[in-house]
C-alpha cells in the first residue's frame, strides 16, 4: 500500500516533469498568440480534470443520499440508466446534432458524457460502500477546486494578452465555470462549518442541488455570444497534431497528479474518521481497539 | 390518538396560519424587511444620481439586490422562530409530514416577500424617476416566479444552515451561489421589460424552468434535511 503510493508518486513526479517540458519547450509555437498559447497546456488539463473530480462528486452524492432507502436506491439506479441511454440516443437525432453543432459540440462527445454518468454511477456505488462514498465526495470536492482555481487564474492571464481583458463579463464558459467554482467553495464552507453528525447528508444535498444549477447557468446565458475558442476534443476546435499530442500528454500528467493528491487526501480522510471515532467509543467508556467500521487496510481509492 | 395521519395541505395551511398570525402580531420580519431595503434604496441614490434613460439600465440590478439582502433577513428568521421551546423536534417526532411544513414555510415567506416588494416598488419608482418603456404587466410574473426561486430556494438552505455552527452567516453564503442563474433571470427580464431593448419571454421560461427544478428537488430532500441526525 505504502509502497505502490510511492513508487507512484514517483512516475508522476516524472510524468510531470517530461509533459512540462514538452509544453514549454518541445512544442511547436502558435503562429499568432506566440509563447501565450503555452499556458493552455495547464489550462485545459486543469479544466478537464476540475469537471471530473466535479462529476464525481455529484455521483458519489447521489450514491450516498439514497443509500439507506433500497427503493430511492432502485429508483436512482434506473434514472441514472434511463438517462444515459435516452441522452446517447437522442444526440444523433438530426434536430438536436443540428443544434449542438451551432454551440459548436459534436455529438459523440455528448453521447460519451452522458453515457459516463450511469457507468460512473454503478461503479462508485461498488466501489465505495457506506461511509466511503462521503469520503469520496468531500475529496473530489476539494481537490476539484483546487484545478478549478487554477483553471480560473490561468484563464485571465491568458486573456489579457490575447483579448486585451482579462474577464469577459457574461460569457457563457466563463461565467458557469465562476458559478461551479462558487458553488463548490460553498460547499466546502457549509462542511467546514457545519456539526459533524449532520453534515455528510447536508452536504449531498447541497451537491446534488449545485449540479441541478449547472444546466440552469448554462440556459440563463444562453444569448450571450462566447470568444472562448472551441473545445478541440468534442468540439469544432481545430489543432496542430504536435500541439495535441503535448496536450494530451499534460492531461494525462495532470490526472496522475489530481489522482494522487486525492488519493492521499482519501487516506487522511479516513484516518481523520477513525481517530474520531476512537475517541467518540473511549468517551463511552468502550475500549479504544474496538474494530473500526471503515477498517483502513486495503484502502485503495 | 389512533387518527390517521393529517394530510399535507391541512398541516401545511395550519403552519402557514399560525406564522402568519404571528407575523400580523410582530411584524417583526416585515419591519425589518422594509427599513433594511428602504434604507438600500436610500443609500443607492445617494452614490448613484442617475438620469432616466442610466436609471432604467440599473434599476433592475438595484431593485433585486435590495429584495434578495431583505429577504435574507426574512429568511433567517422562519427556522430560528421553530428552535425555541423545542418546536422543530416536536414537529420531526410527529406523524405529520415533512413537506406540509416546507411548503407552509415557503408559502408564508412567499407573502412576505411580495408584500415588501407590493410596498417598495413605488418608493423605487419615485427615487429613480421611472417609466416603463416596454409592456408593464410582463414585470408581473418575473416578480412573481422570480419571488418564488428566492424563496424557495432561501428557506430550504435557511433548514440547511439551521445545523450549522454561524447559523445566520451561512445562509447567504449558500443561498446566493445556486441562485445566481435566478437572479440573473429577474434583472435581465426587468432591465428588458424596462428599456424594451429584447423580449423578456425568454427571461421569464427561464424562471419558470428554474422554479420547477428546484421546487421538485427540494420537495425530493426536505425530509433528508428535516430528519438529518
Amino acid at each position: 500500500m505504502k509502497r505502490g503510493f510511492l513508487i507512484f508518486s514517483v512516475l508522476t513526479g516524472i510524468l510531470l516533469a517530461y509533459a512540462s517540458y514538452q509544453a514549454l519547450v518541445a512544442a511547436p509555437t502558435e503562429r499568432t498568440m506566440g509563447d501565450v498559447q503555452r499556458i493552455f497546456y495547464y489550462h485545459v488539463p486543469s479544466a478537464w480534470t476540475a469537471f471530473l473530480l466535479f462529476f464525481i462528486n455529484f455521483v458519489a452524492s447521489i450514491q450516498y443520499l439514497v443509500r439507506t432507502k433500497p427503493s430511492a436506491q432502485t429508483a436512482a439506479k434506473w434514472t441514472f440508466i434511463a438517462i444515459g441511454v435516452t441522452g446517447a440516443g437522442m444526440s444523433f437525432l438530426p434536430a438536436v446534432e443540428q443544434q449542438l453543432n451551432a454551440i459548436g459540440m459534436r455529438p459523440s462527445a455528448l453521447a460519451t458524457t452522458v453515457l459516463l454518468l450511469p457507468v460512473f454511477y454503478l461503479l462508485l456505488g461498488k466501489w465505495f460502500p457506506g461511509e466511503r462514498l462521503d469520503v469520496l465526495a468531500v475529496t473530489s470536492a476539494e481537490v476539484g477546486v483546487v484545478f478549478c482555481t487554477v483553471v480560473l487564474v490561468t484563464g485571465p492571464l491568458w486573456a489579457r494578452p490575447v483579448w486585451g481583458i482579462w474577464w469577459a463579463p457574461g460569457d457563457i464558459r466563463l461565467t458557469s465555470t465562476l458559478v461551479l467554482w462558487l458553488i463548490y467553495v460553498s460547499y466546502l464552507l457549509l462542511r467546514r462549518f457545519s456539526n459533524s453528525a449532520q453534515t455528510q447528508m447536508l452536504a449531498a444535498a447541497l451537491a446534488v442541488s449545485g449540479a441541478l444549477d449547472v444546466p440552469l447557468v448554462y440556459f440563463s446565458i444562453w444569448f450571450f455570444r462566447t470568444q472562448h475558442p472551441q473545445p478541440v476534443i468534442g468540439g469544432n476546435g481545430s489543432i496542430d497534431p504536435r500541439m495535441m499530442q503535448v496536450l494530451l500528454l499534460n492531461w494525462l500528467a495532470f490526472l496522475c497528479f489530481g489522482f494522487l493528491v486525492c488519493w492521499s487526501r482519501f487516506r487522511l480522510e479516513l484516518l481523520k474518521r477513525e481517530v474520531e471515532e476512537a475517541y467518540a467509543m473511549e468517551s463511552l467508556g468502550e475500549p479504544v481497539h474496538a474494530a473500526p467500521s471503515m477498517p483502513l487496510k486495503g484502502s485503495t481509492p | 390518538m389512533n387518527e390517521a395521519p393529517a394530510s399535507l395541505w391541512s398541516v401545511a395551511a395550519a403552519t402557514l396560519k399560525k406564522d402568519i398570525r404571528l407575523e400580523w402580531r410582530s411584524k417583526d420580519a416585515l419591519n425589518s424587511m422594509l427599513f433594511f431595503s428602504l434604507l438600500v434604496v436610500v443609500i443607492f441614490s445617494f452614490s448613484f444620481d442617475p438620469l432616466a434613460e442610466e436609471s432604467r439600465l440599473i434599476v433592475g440590478g438595484l431593485v433585486w439586490v435590495a429584495f434578495l439582502f431583505a429577504a435574507v433577513v426574512a429568511l433567517n428568521q422562519t427556522w430560528a422562530r421553530e428552535l425555541r421551546n423545542q418546536v422543530l423536534d416536536a414537529y420531526r417526532v410527529s406523524p405529520a409530514p415533512a413537506n406540509a411544513l416546507f411548503v407552509a414555510k415557503v408559502l408564508g415567506n412567499f407573502i412576505f416577500v411580495i408584500v415588501l416588494e407590493a410596498l417598495m416598488t413605488p418608493l423605487f419608482v419615485i427615487f429613480y424617476n421611472l417609466r416603463v418603456l416596454g409592456s408593464a404587466w410582463q414585470l408581473i410574473p418575473i416578480a412573481l416566479l422570480g419571488t418564488w426561486a428566492l424563496v424557495v430556494n432561501g428557506t430550504f438552505f435557511a433548514a440547511m444552515s439551521l445545523r450549522t455552527r454561524n447559523r445566520e452567516l451561512m445562509l447567504p453564503l449558500l443561498l446566493f451561489p445556486i441562485s445566481i442563474p435566478a437572479v440573473l433571470g429577474m434583472v435581465a427580464g426587468t432591465t428588458a421589460v424596462l428599456t424594451a431593448d429584447n423580449p423578456a419571454h425568454f427571461y421569464i421560461v427561464l424562471l419558470l424552468t428554474y422554479d420547477l427544478v428546484f421546487t421538485t428537488a427540494y420537495l425530493g430532500l426536505f425530509e433528508t434535511i428535516l430528519h438529518a441526525e
